[in-house]
């Protein structure tokens, strides 16, 4: 699937796309650069030999401050074709920010909202991009490598 | 062949008690917990009001509104989120109102204690606790050991001397 996939958006943007490719993980694993996100996906949506058309999951993921890159990690399924692709793509952790797929997969905006929310990743054109589980006013995003919780929250204190 | 209170009162007409006892017997009785739930514990205050455990033997009826709850059972992790809403509820609890603290979540955070960065570590913290209930999450029948331990609790008040009024005066 991995050559196929690489044909057709060489065709398409008339140059090489995937940065990275590891056939080990699973599903198989390709990495874009973010400025190609958004039209890398929408083909790989509307695309005839692929229609990856339900986004399972998006993850974010710290690679720490001594790295200082982020990845948003989008893990999408093709129904038709029943078969699965990991896309990657790795952005700067000082003022991570990627585009939004909301527009391609409804989906994605609790997704996002939750990445938002966790890592502080911000998703550029998302339509509501607020905080989904923690409270609206928690200070700090809690899955950094370098997160420190608050002292006080509304005046109960945190630490055990 | 009469009723049992025909045939008690029948002979002297006259019954004598203790008007604290006829009240903490009104009162532990009728502990009526308040219909929420928040982690898994909830599951096991369910079981306990289903058939094989029957809370209800106890007097215990679950209420969906805190103005006519007598105890609130926080059954589960208190989150900082969940932490304003629960306070709140207690407030609008009328008095005489009592806390049954279920499990380790409430009790002290429970497997969350360290890293939990989103957990109250412990419920009293946000509101007073008469009872603390232990387990992950405690059997159906813990948590009737925990209702018993506070039917004992109200036993033992008195008009004449609240407990609450008596804690003040000696600190």
């Amino acid at each position: 699937m991995i050559e196929q996939l690489s044909d057709i958006l060489r065709d398409h943007f008339g140059r090489d796309t995937l940065l990275e490719v590891r056939e080990q993980d699973s599903p198989v694993s390709v990495r874009i650069a973010p400025d190609d996100l958004l039209p890398v996906c929408r083909l790989l949506h509307s695309h005839e030999s692929f229609f990856f058309d339900l986004l399972n999951c998006v993850t974010g993921l710290d690679n720490g401050p001594e790295n200082g890159t982020m990845e948003v990690i989008y893990n999408l399924t093709s129904i038709p074709f029943e078969r699965s692709l990991m896309l990657r793509v790795q952005i700067d952790r000082n003022s991570p920010s990627v585009e939004s797929v909301t527009s391609i997969w409804k989906t994605a905006n609790w997704l996002e909202r939750e990445t938002f929310d966790l890592l502080g990743i911000r998703f550029e054109n998302h339509p509501d991009l607020r905080r989904i589980l923690l409270p609206a006013d928690w200070e700090g995003y809690p899955l950094r490598k370098d997160y420190e919780h608050q002292e006080k929250y509304h005046g109960i204190t945190v630490k055990y | 062949m009469k009723g049992l209170l025909d045939r008690k009162f029948e002979n002297g007409g006259v019954l004598v008690s203790r008007l604290d006892d006829l009240i903490n017997w009104a009162r532990l009785s009728s502990m009526w917990p308040m219909t929420f739930g928040i982690a898994c514990c909830a599951i096991e205050f369910m079981g306990t009001g289903a058939t094989p455990y029957d809370m209800d033997r106890f007097g215990i009826v679950p209420r969906a509104s805190p103005r006519q709850t007598d105890v609130m059972l926080v059954a589960g992790t208190v989150t900082f989120k969940m932490a304003d809403r629960i306070k709140r509820l207690y407030e609008q609890m009328a008095e005489p109102r009592y806390v049954i603290s279920m499990g380790s979540c409430s009790n002290c955070g429970g497997p969350y204690w360290e890293h939990g960065y989103h957990v109250v570590k412990g419920v009293d913290r946000i509101v007073p606790v008469d009872v603390y209930v232990p387990g992950c999450p405690p059997r159906p029948e813990a948590l009737i050991g925990g209702f018993m331990k506070l039917q004992e609790k109200i036993r033992n008040e008195s008009l004449m001397a609240p407990g609450a009024v008596e804690k003040l005066l000696e600190s």
